[in-house]
């Protein structure tokens, strides 16, 4: 079954039959097709088909229990509302769920953004020239072993048995190269570059091929750096990085959960610079991968988290906003327990800020700083839970109007200082595969290179 | 040519599906692929949560699909599917061959699937065997209740996840195998505080096909090593980024062998070019002090199989012998595309994926010293007790995170440290790996690459690093 009125026909059905009086579900339904080339040879080919449908009854006592399943047969339905009701009695009772009290509010009627399928030939032969011409741009460039073009048809539903019922359908294409360079008696440079659009027609493959080609040969000519405290300028995409990983720091969940370094009170608080604005947008019409609403059915909504410096708003789910005394937020995953999660950050520079003065800009200016372009291994260097990183980077040494790339280092800190930190947010925003920012300058962190 | 009889059925779990699946590999071979491989997958999963004093979520999952392989030369198409139905495979498998764009000109033949190796007999009962709900939150309450002790103790939280697996490997070359598998896993984690410091601490322990392992776990052990650890690093004042000898810790030590050399060694780097190591087959790439293996026959190490998923049984890998590369972790697209020969290491993490050569159960051999022997012979440096995870950059730069560490001066532990990590290259620090303890030991863990997430043990004993960069602040 992939039509959502069948389903919920059947669930509704099936539920009676099992005295199931309250229920929720959230399904996908995917069609993915990938291709990957090695030197103009098509590597591996690939094409999926994907179901998946997260059921949550409630029992009698009000607790919940929850299955997932990728077998959408009557029978594999009947089942999942059957091991849903067994976990049931297993539901937490310190923490009631319940339906989001927005999930059947009229949801913003955002374009469906949806492409007609190319197919894999198109996507072969597309990346195939892609990777001819980055090995191209230069004779250091020997291989792009890195690469992936993408395009992917999806539906998303949530109905409950209170009558939500809600879907939206999209397509989105992507495609990544990471180049690898190398010299003689020189260390292989890698870099790269990825673009994402609703369909391949929407993507700018130009600029990925002009971009990975730019920063793999831009690093080829590198320097080690001494161990010290530098003036840094966060890239974009590195400052969103950063954002993204500390972002437990705005989620009622983590902050209930005890992983957060934030806490119930901390609203209202400076915790940076007031130059610092920060918005959760998910509606964003830059975002390819925006969703009207979340796994709860609540609507997907604008937020601002910190307001010149001072901490805004919670993201919440039903549970959490309960727990807060406030309202979803649009950023509930369905699961056994409710997730948490921001949409797309915006980060900009906040008005009314009295700091004309301020002239550091990564453009022009003159004194020595570290330029942080890219930040690697997350998973690996962010504490969230304590606020610590320490993080691997690609990044120049800059001054005098000149840079040279950094051969290999590490950046570290704490994440809350860092935002007091911060001692310019230039004006130009940029727009990013994961969202928006500006460049955003930093007094003084630690870089591990040379010991 | 195996006859087919065209039938309306689908893939049933508790037959062995020869017919069907004779059929749907014959028609791929008829429209002109030159090998095709299906992994047919049906799950029965569940984890369990309990925070603090309460079961906060269990969490039931179920499902199947196939994936369906074809070769063409050296090229491939993978087409994964959740409809098991006849109808649904030849359309996959119609829809993996339109990929390649094959050109028929002559068709392989195909002498039918062999007598299927059935390494499921005596793995039936699994599921009924496992602990209950009931029996997990029991277990799992215990074990934060043992996490109570410290009052500084400001999270307490323990996990299980357990990964049933039925799978079903046919390929043209007559392949035909059945398993069952059984992966279980239990972890705890704690974040102590006070005032302005924060410690965490976290340890997994898991197994694979032993349906009573995690009765057996000793669960007050494992939350008094997760206390000691976090307590021990509460105030812990950050380390100063330096260059010195390391001395890494056995069991989950061994993740930095794993990610900066282990995944090296395996053909997929070979083919995109990303290793080092391509061209040191029999040469010296570490010091003679290390012998490295990477096998999947441990009696329930968390990285053993009875079959690999292109239907291959695994073998014990010598990957470097008293420093010398001896050999590559290899797949079937391995083999093919590099010349090296199949290791039972085609893995995935599900059906979506299509195999590749990964790694199972990796580790460094033990040597002839004790951890004392090591430690006494560095006058400063830093003792790795325990790592986080790391990442190793498409260079072969690593970045490993310590999650407890330990200053070492004049041959003694002295101060605890946090905020280090681990920086430098396997070329570079393999040769420096210059004593081996006798004290090994495996730990689980996950991998994720290009096939998805599997299990795997990594390991080592104690072993010194004669000088590396560390990362501090």
């Amino acid at each position: 079954m992939r039509d959502l009125k069948e389903i919920t026909n059947f669930i509704t059905s099936s539920a009676e039959s099992l005295n199931i009086k309250k229920w929720d579900f959230g399904a996908s339904f995917s069609n993915d097709f990938s291709v990957q080339v090695d030197k103009g040879i098509a590597k591996q080919l690939k094409a999926s088909q994907k179901q998946v449908l997260t059921l949550r009854v409630w029992n009698n006592k009000n607790l919940v229990g929850i299955t997932t399943t990728s077998d959408l047969s009557k029978k594999g339905l009947k089942k999942a509302l059957f091991q849903a009701n067994l976990a049931s009695d297993y539901g937490n009772k310190n923490e009631l769920t319940d339906f989001s009290p927005s999930a059947k509010d009229p949801i913003k009627n955002i374009k469906e953004e949806k492409r007609t399928p190319v197919g894999i030939k198109k996507l072969l032969e597309t990346l195939r020239i892609a990777e001819k011409e980055l090995l191209n741009k230069h004779e250091a460039i020997k291989t792009i072993p890195y690469n992936g073009l993408s395009e992917s048809f999806f539906k998303r539903v949530y109905a409950n048995s209170d009558g939500a019922h809600r879907s939206y359908e999209k397509s989105q294409a992507a495609i990544y190269l990471y180049a690898r360079a190398e010299e003689n008696d020189r260390k292989p440079r890698s870099s790269g570059s990825v673009k994402i659009g609703y369909g391949l027609e929407d993507i700018d493959i130009n600029s990925c091929i002009d971009e990975a080609a730019e920063k793999t040969i831009s690093h080829l000519n590198y320097s080690s750096i001494a161990t010290g405290k530098y003036k840094i300028c966060f890239s974009p995409e590195s400052f969103l990085t950063l954002i993204n990983a500390f972002s437990s720091m705005f989620n009622a969940r983590s902050i209930i959960d005890g992983v957060s370094i934030s806490n119930k009170d901390s609203i209202g608080e400076m915790i940076a610079n007031p130059l610092l604005n920060v918005f959760d947008d998910g509606l964003h019409e830059k975002n390819i991968s925006s969703a009207p609403f979340d796994g709860e059915g609540t609507p997907t909504q604008k937020l601002c988290l910190i307001n010149k410096g001072k901490l805004e708003n919670f993201i919440h789910s039903e549970s959490t906003a309960r727990i807060f005394k406030t309202k979803p937020t649009g950023h509930a995953g369905l699961g056994s327990k409710v997730s948490v999660s921001t949409d797309w950050i915006v980060v900009e520079r906040s008005e009314n800020v009295l700091s004309e003065d301020i002239d550091l800009n990564h453009k022009d200016y003159l004194g020595k700083y570290i330029y942080v372009e890219e930040l690697n291994a997350i998973h690996a260097g962010v504490k969230a839970s304590q606020g610590s990183f320490s993080l691997p980077f690609d990044g120049w040494i800059c001054e005098g109007g000149k840079r040279i790339s950094i051969e290999a280092a590490t950046i570290a800190g704490d994440f809350k200082t860092l935002l007091k930190e911060i001692i310019n947010i230039e004006k130009n925003q940029y727009l990013t595969t994961s969202g928006i920012s500006p460049h955003v300058w930093v007094n003084e962190l630690s870089i591990t290179g040379d010991a | 040519m195996v006859l087919t009889s065209y039938i309306n059925k689908e893939i049933d779990f508790d037959d062995e599906n020869k017919q069907l699946l004779e059929e749907i590999i014959s028609h791929g071979l008829s429209l002109g692929a030159d090998f095709v491989e299906i992994f047919l997958e049906n799950t029965d999963n569940l984890s369990v949560l309990v925070e603090d004093d309460f079961i906060t979520s269990v969490n039931p999952s179920f499902g199947m699909g196939a994936g369906i392989r074809i070769f063409k030369d050296k090229r491939d198409g993978f087409v994964s599917t959740n409809d098991l139905s006849r109808k649904g495979l030849i359309s996959s498998i119609t829809q993996a061959i339109e990929m390649l764009d094959i050109n028929l000109t002559t068709t392989k033949s195909f002498d039918g699937l062999e007598k299927v190796r059935n390494y499921s007999i005596n793995k039936n009962n699994w599921l009924k065997s496992i602990p209950t709900v009931n029996e997990i939150g029991e277990k799992l309450l215990s074990s934060t209740k043992c996490l109570k002790k410290e009052e500084k103790v400001n999270v307490r939280k323990g996990s299980y996840a357990r990964n049933w697996q039925k799978v079903i490997i046919a390929s043209s070359d007559g392949t035909f195998a059945k398993d069952i598998r059984l992966h279980q896993t239990v972890g705890l984690n704690v974040i102590a505080l006070d005032k302005q410091y924060r410690s965490s601490g976290s340890r997994r322990f898991g197994s694979s096909d032993s349906p009573n392992e995690f009765k057996n776990w000793n669960h007050e052990e494992a939350a008094n090593e997760v206390l000691n650890s976090s307590m021990s690093m509460l105030y812990a004042d950050y380390v100063d980024a330096c260059q010195k000898p390391v001395i890494l810790a056995n069991k989950f030590g061994g993740v930095i062998f794993h990610e900066a050399c282990g995944h090296l060694l395996e053909t997929t780097q070979i083919e995109r070019g990303t290793t080092p190591f391509a061209n040191k087959l029999d040469k010296k790439i570490a010091h003679e002090a290390v012998t490295a293996v990477d096998e999947g026959i441990s009696s329930g190490s968390f990285g053993s199989l009875s079959v690999d998923d292109e239907g291959m049984e695994p073998e014990k890998s010598i990957l470097i012998k008293d420093g010398i590369l001896k050999k590559f972790i290899s797949d079937r697209a391995g083999e093919m595309r590099t010349g090296h020969k199949r290791t039972g290491s085609g893995r995935r993490q599900n059906y979506s994926f299509a195999a590749a050569s990964r790694m199972r159960n990796t580790f460094i051999a033990k040597g002839n010293f004790s951890k004392d022997d090591l430690i006494s012979s560095i006058s400063d440096g830093l003792y790795c007790k325990s790592m986080g995870g790391g990442s190793v950059g498409a260079t072969g730069q690593f970045n490993f995170a310590v999650e407890e560490g330990y200053l070492i001066k004049n041959g003694k532990l002295t101060k605890p440290v946090k905020g280090a990590t681990l920086i430098g290259e396997a070329t570079e620090v393999m040769p420096k790996i210059s004593m081996c303890g006798n004290d090994l030991e495996l730990a689980p863990g996950f991998c994720g690459s290009i096939s998805g997430s599997v299990n795997v043990t990594v390991g080592q004993p104690h072993i010194k690093v004669d000088s590396i960069t560390i990362g501090g602040r």
